[in-house]
């Protein structure tokens, strides 16, 4: 898994490359929070190059979503969610979460 | 049936998605299936090795698949602590936000994604079997 981290005006992009599991999620988890860590609480995570995220990567995704909504400060969106990942979110009622957005930059201009 | 033994580390379960992904093709289920399996069987895995085991290195576990009368079943073999996901509670999935608990997350995709499954503790050690019917 690779995660590169991307600063705008108004929020940070955070895209995940590859497979996202209990091994992996530390990682995830480590790279979200040094986003929230300088005060940034508007992230759009680009979830385009993403092959597999289990329920250990949701966990993470929830922990910054708690985060970031606290006081109404911001939200994390998701962008271009591979459609077996969606899939799996859905499963696990995570799409009433967190916004989703069909493109990584038109969810940076919605922020 | 086809089994691999494997230890309780998590960088493992990269190769145990492969394993049940490539005999779940090779008996002709469909991407979205081949996903379940490989879901339902990383959330199991990561279960064993984080509670049945605790996170101790050392141990060991079995992952087996079968293709049978149109059904593949992955059996899991572990030696730890007995774990029964069926005495895990439920999340709510229709808690707010702030409510949503952390845990149970994975024994309840492993549900919705299976057909079945069912946890046993024998002498041999704790077996959970799941079955994925095909179409």
């Amino acid at each position: 898994m690779e995660i590169n981290t991307k600063e705008f005006k108004h929020c940070d992009m955070v895209s995940i490359e590859g497979r996202v599991d209990s091994s992996t999620a530390p990682q995830l988890s480590k790279a979200l929070d040094a986003v929230t860590e300088k005060g940034v609480y508007k992230i759009v995570v680009d979830m385009s190059q993403l092959e597999y995220m289990s329920s250990a990567g949701f966990r993470t995704l929830l922990a910054t979503q708690r985060a970031c909504r606290r006081y109404n400060r911001g939200e994390v969106v998701l962008a271009s969610v591979p459609v077996r990942i969606r899939e799996a979110l859905e499963l696990a009622g995570f799409t009433e979460l967190f916004r989703i957005s069909g493109d990584p930059l038109e969810a940076v201009g919605s922020l | 049936m086809q089994t691999l033994t494997f230890p309780t580390t998590f960088d493992i379960l990269d190769d145990i998605r492969t394993f049940v992904g490539d005999q779940a093709r090779k008996a002709g289920f469909n991407a979205k299936d081949i996903y379940s399996i490989q879901l339902a069987t990383d959330e199991a895995a990561s279960n064993v090795i984080e509670h049945a085991y605790e996170r101790k290195l050392d141990g060991r576990f079995d992952v087996s698949c079968e293709f049978r009368m149109e059904s593949f079943i992955v059996i899991l073999l572990d030696h730890g602590k007995a774990f029964d996901p069926s005495q895990v509670e439920e999340p709510n999935l229709k808690a707010d936000l702030s409510d949503r608990k952390i845990g149970g997350l994975g024994i309840y995709l492993m549900r919705k994604l299976m057909d079945e499954v069912r946890y046993e503790s024998t002498q041999a050690g704790n077996l959970l079997t799941m079955v994925k019917r095909k179409g």
